[in-house]
């Protein structure tokens, strides 16, 4: 079992997760030539070593995260949410 | 090379089995090739054999970092089954069907094959509707394939849980020319037949960068020295990424993920046929060996991963549906358990295909289903690396196909190489 540390409910069983993807590809524009779309959502590095990458949190906050992880060993390096100040604009909703 | 027939076990028995020669060389690299393949697992060493014995390429060299066979060849549940639908994925896995019934004997090995049907269960009208559709394509265009009932179902295959309330069986599509072979086997076989018409194959020699000069590829440098060769051929699933790369290459449509498969201790025969059990997310098939030993599986691990090791909750999601469809091998014990990376592709079809680079060649993408696609893998490989141009065949197996609208997506699962089993 890998165990990550949700930024928002704390460290959980991957199982809790469902795997996103390669979290360093961005999306062209729509209008876009058909080459950087194609590049977009076929075309994979496929790093084997240290990747960033996302996760789903299905089965707690059900919010997206992004982890850096070894896809030799599987050691999780960092754990950040997918959209940066999520956390505060949050906190100021449930007030 | 000593063949293997009756006469030779006959003699051998008499002369305390000395006669026998080793089946395969281990030779010292030649100062240059005519085709270096990357890989010796089931498709590079087929690739070699037809290369050598359609073709007349007998100065091939097959380049393996570790032991031939060692990487999916002895990772999989050796299942053989021609049941695809589309365009060209139709008609390559029939060729390769036809290959495994003659291939013990076009190897002069015996690789085992046991057609002893493949049954996929079915559960829902839709998933009888959608199978009648499939199992008519192939019909149709030259394979086998049936519909059973349920009457017909509980008399051939007595031991699966027919009182399941949430899944209950109704029928199943049937391929009775499947089945199973032994996968070392298949390895030994096609390596030998190589090695007997001149293949060079180099083992513990990993490759380390593929050299070029002037927009074409020269060699391969490996862990033990540089080799020459004049086409190099790339048939290394689960690390085509990587070796891609070292031709100077970005990105391919595929991710790499881990395959987690099962063994149980031998039991007195119990199963027939290789069962497949899939519905929504849970995936299971097995079958028995000729060795008695409850061969199964289930999905990959839905994580990208090139580590060859398996996680915990798949080896749960497998027991849950082992016990689920089979309730009499609840207490079976495990063997052995063991992971394959797989070259996770973006419609969950592969790639034969000529690259941007004039003399390198790619097999590649063979998600879960490679085994049973080694021989024509081989066969359409090595035409197109002696030939320079693909069959028509393989004609869309190509990198490009994703550009040109042209996927081959047997699952309609769409652009997410987890979802392609």
């Amino acid at each position: 079992m890998i165990r990550i540390n949700c930024p928002f409910c704390g460290e959980r069983d991957h199982a809790e997760f469902n795997y996103g993807g390669d979290a360093t590809i961005e999306y062209p524009a729509l209008d876009a030539p058909v080459e950087d779309w194609v590049q977009a959502v076929y075309e994979r590095e496929n790093i084997r070593g240290v990747q960033f990458e996302t996760w789903h949190h299905q089965f707690g906050c059900r919010m997206w995260i992004v982890v850096e992880r070894d896809t030799m060993t599987h050691e999780i390096h960092s754990v950040r949410p997918a959209h940066e100040g999520i956390g505060s604009a949050l906190k100021g909703a449930g007030q | 090379m000593t063949r293997y027939n009756a006469w030779n076990v006959f003699k051998n028995g008499l002369t305390g089995q000395k006669g026998w020669d080793r089946a395969w060389r281990d030779p010292e690299p030649r100062s240059e090739y005519d085709v270096i393949i990357v890989g010796a697992g089931l498709h590079g060493l087929a690739t070699a054999y037809y290369l050598a014995k359609e073709h007349g390429l007998k100065n091939v060299a097959v380049v393996e970092k570790g032991w031939l066979g060692g990487g999916n060849a002895g990772r999989n549940t050796t299942i053989v089954r021609s049941n695809y639908m589309l365009p060209g994925n139709r008609q390559f896995y029939e060729k390769s069907l036809s290959l495994w019934e003659n291939l013990t004997n076009e190897l002069n090995y015996n690789v085992m094959f046991s057609q002893r049907a493949h049954i996929t269960l079915l559960h829902s009208p839709a998933a009888r509707d959608a199978a009648a559709r499939r199992y008519n394509t192939m019909r149709n265009t030259g394979s086998d394939g049936e519909l059973w009932d349920l009457a017909k179902l509980k008399k051939e295959v007595p031991h699966l849980n027919y009182n399941n309330s949430r899944f209950p069986i109704m029928g199943a599509a049937v391929q009775p020319r499947a089945g199973n072979a032994r996968h070392d086997a298949v390895a030994w076989g096609y390596a030998r037949g190589a090695d007997m018409q001149g293949v060079d194959i180099l083992q513990n020699r990993e490759v380390t960068a593929i050299k070029r000069e002037n927009g074409r590829v020269t060699g391969v440098e490996t862990s033990r020295g540089f080799i020459k060769g004049k086409k190099v051929a790339l048939a290394v699933a689960g690390n085509s990424s990587r070796l891609w790369q070292m031709a100077g290459f970005n990105t391919l449509p595929i991710e790499t993920h881990k395959l987690q498969a099962f063994v149980s201790e031998p039991l007195k025969p119990l199963l027939d046929q290789v069962v497949v059990f899939g519905v929504g997310h849970a995936h299971f098939y097995i079958s028995q060996s000729d060795k008695g030993g409850m061969v199964f599986g289930g999905d990959i691990d839905w994580y990208k991963s090139y580590a060859q090791r398996g996680n915990l909750p798949l080896v749960q999601d497998v027991a849950e549906c082992a016990v689920s469809m089979m309730p009499c091998i609840g207490r079976v014990r495990l063997l052995r358990h063991w992971s394959g990376v797989m070259d996770m592709s973006m419609d969950g079809s592969p790639f034969i295909c000529k690259t941007p680079i004039d003399n390198l060649y790619l097999n590649a993408g063979w998600n879960y289903g490679g085994f049973k696609a080694s021989p024509a893998s081989g066969w359409y490989f090595s035409d197109l690396i002696a030939n320079d141009r693909p069959d028509p065949v393989i004609a869309g197996h190509t990198l490009d196909r994703f550009q040109r609208g042209y996927i081959i997506d047997e699952r309609g699962a769409g652009p997410d190489p987890k979802l392609h089993g």
